[in-house]
């Protein structure tokens, strides 16, 4: 190829290859995504880790130390701390899925227009939203890591295998919360229904679905509808492993639940970015 | 290379390409000439397999957009109307990660970038941030880009659009090379020079439709005369003073700041006007171009 004629080279590297598997899809996006990380892992350290250490700090040990922990209050955990640590990370999972796929998902349709760039090429709006997700699923799946890693000298764990299920129930909220924040983002016009997503989605889950205290708390109408949060599935999910006492037809439940969102979240996801991208 | 029977495009009820035949032969240059608003981007979009055709056949190198979307895309280069360019991203990166969508692999993805950094003459600019660079340069690493998987057909969507006239040339010598290199283009443009320039053949588009086509020699030939008497005088005179000129050549065009009298003979139509004891502010002779044949088709200037 002389460097005046670029397109003078007899061999083709793209041949006709109709639609790409999702894995290819995915992995054209790879060297993308890594360049995304080295440019914002620091910031993420700081977020991921630090600032949910702080929580457990304060409300865990130091909060926690003025309640009893009398089991039967506290789903079977023996301490305040044992009893908010599973359901920290598990709302901390939220936190980052959604935040994850808020402004990020918005910069690229309007602001970078990345989407659009990537759409010029083999690529498909399901390759996008595919390779996006598992990006902040990496985001979730690492610091939800990292944090239970770090919870561990605590002495909050009751098993081996536990927390492992324990964090695979946090990744599962960060997938529910990753796709169907994603789905709503890419239907957004401007970035103030972010605003309202925070104020009416995120903070009152966090607060009400059972992470700080057991939804019994709620007398019997507000605790149905936190049993109807997708948080309180996660929590629950959470806890029940790192408790252990675990009610295996609960778990069923929660996953199902858990999982069907996802599934949900997916389809929308495509639907809506499909739509907002056709000109 | 391409192929397009009667093809439509509407937003809801509004309807941007109003069913259009077009047929693009490998190695030529091809432009959809009009005003804003005239549908090219909207065919442009569809010639890119990005937006869905709604009704009417459009075949890309032979494929249909609607199942070999990705096929196609795959051997598109496509130079949008609005930098996409990765802000975040340096400019080598920007070459580097697009190649990979393609499936390129890494070290073919390296090379090229660079060798494209040299074509579009921003090799020193290889790690400097899409931010800092000039207008031009964001242009030629908007083309640069769009050649990075050897593209049997290349899409430019106003390529020139709010560059200097320096950068404009420097980036049309560019695409000449690259006509010459056996690449097929596709540009859509409002600017008459750029489509004498640059196409072998066009389309004249206005609202939706296709009002000429040809080669621009022979649009010109066809719609318009060899030359043009341009006639300045007064504000508001114009309109009065059209009757008094008509006769001297085969068509007059009123426009609001100039009389253009149409005339194989531009310097005998001055003369005469002189001799008719009329006295323009300023005269012009020039040869036609497409501002004239568009003028003509649609009693409209490319500027509207």
């Amino acid at each position: 190829m002389a460097t005046t004629s670029p397109a003078s080279d007899a061999t083709r590297d793209v041949r006709p290859t109709g639609r790409l598997s999702a894995w290819e899809g995915m992995a054209r996006q790879y060297d993308y995504w890594l360049t995304v990380l080295k440019r914002t892992w620091r910031g993420g350290v700081v977020g991921s880790f630090l600032t949910p250490l702080l929580y457990v700090v304060a409300m865990g040990v130091l909060l926690g130390g003025f309640i009893e922990g009398d089991p039967d209050k506290l789903e079977g955990a023996t301490s305040y701390l044992a009893f908010v640590v599973p359901g920290l990370v598990a709302s901390h999972a939220m936190t980052i899925a959604v935040s994850e796929s808020t402004y990020p998902v918005m910069g690229a349709i309007k602001w970078h227009k990345t989407f659009y760039a990537q759409l010029a090429t083999p690529l498909a709006v399901r390759d996008l939203v595919n390779a996006f997700i598992g990006f902040v699923m990496f985001r979730v799946a690492s610091a939800c890591a990292v944090f239970m890693l770090v919870l561990a000298p605590f002495g909050v764990f009751t098993t081996w295998w536990g927390p492992i299920l324990a964090w695979l129930s946090q990744v599962l909220v960060g997938f529910a919360f990753a796709t169907l924040v994603f789905a709503y983002s890419a239907r957004l016009k401007s970035e103030e229904g972010f605003g309202v997503l925070f104020r009416l989605g995120v903070i009152p889950l966090t607060l009400f679905s059972g992470a700080f205290f057991p939804i019994g708390n709620l007398g019997p109408v507000l605790e149905w509808i936190a049993r109807l949060t997708p948080l309180w599935h996660g929590v629950s999910l959470s806890r029940m492993f790192c408790v252990g006492q675990v009610d295996w037809s609960l778990v069923l439940l929660h996953v199902v639940v858990l999982v069907t969102l996802t599934v949900v979240g997916w389809f929308l996801a495509v639907r809506n970015l499909d739509r907002r991208l056709e000109v | 290379m391409i192929s397009a029977r009667g093809l439509r495009k509407s937003f809801g009820d509004f309807e941007a390409v109003k069913g259009i035949d077009v047929e693009v032969r490998r190695g030529e240059a091809f432009g959809f000439l009009g005003p804003n608003g005239a549908g090219k981007s909207s065919t442009m979009r569809m010639i890119a397999s990005v937006s869905p055709v709604t009704s009417g056949e459009l075949r890309i190198l032979g494929m249909d957009p609607a199942t070999d979307g990705p096929a196609i895309r795959g051997r598109l280069g496509v130079c949008p109307q609005e930098d996409t360019l990765d802000n975040e991203l340096n400019v080598f990166d920007n070459l580097y990660i697009y190649g990979r969508y393609f499936g390129i692999d890494r070290a073919t993805c390296r090379e090229r970038a660079r060798e494209l950094l040299e074509f579009a003459q921003i090799t020193e600019k290889a790690r400097s941030k899409v931010e800092d660079l000039s207008g031009g340069m964001k242009r030629r690493l908007t083309i640069a880009r769009s050649l990075i998987n050897n593209p049997d057909l290349l899409l430019l969507d106003e390529p020139t659009t709010g560059l200097d006239p320096q950068a404009r040339h420097v980036l049309w010598d560019q695409l000449f090379r690259l006509k010459q290199a056996g690449v097929t283009l596709v540009i859509t443009t409002h600017y008459m020079d750029e489509a004498e320039q640059l196409c072998d053949r066009l389309v004249v588009m206005d609202k939706g439709r296709i009002a000429a086509e040809g080669s621009p020699r022979e649009l010109i030939d066809a719609h318009s005369t060899r030359e043009v008497a341009e006639l300045r005088f007064g504000v508001g005179e114009h309109e009065a003073l059209a009757g008094k000129v008509e006769d001297l050549g085969e068509r007059v065009e009123v426009l609001p700041d100039r009389l253009l009298v149409y005339s194989d003979h531009g310097e005998d139509v001055v003369t005469a006007v002189l001799d008719r004891g009329l006295h323009p502010l300023a005269t012009l002779v020039r040869r036609s171009t497409l501002e004239d044949v568009f003028l003509r088709l649609t009693g409209r200037s490319l500027a509207d």
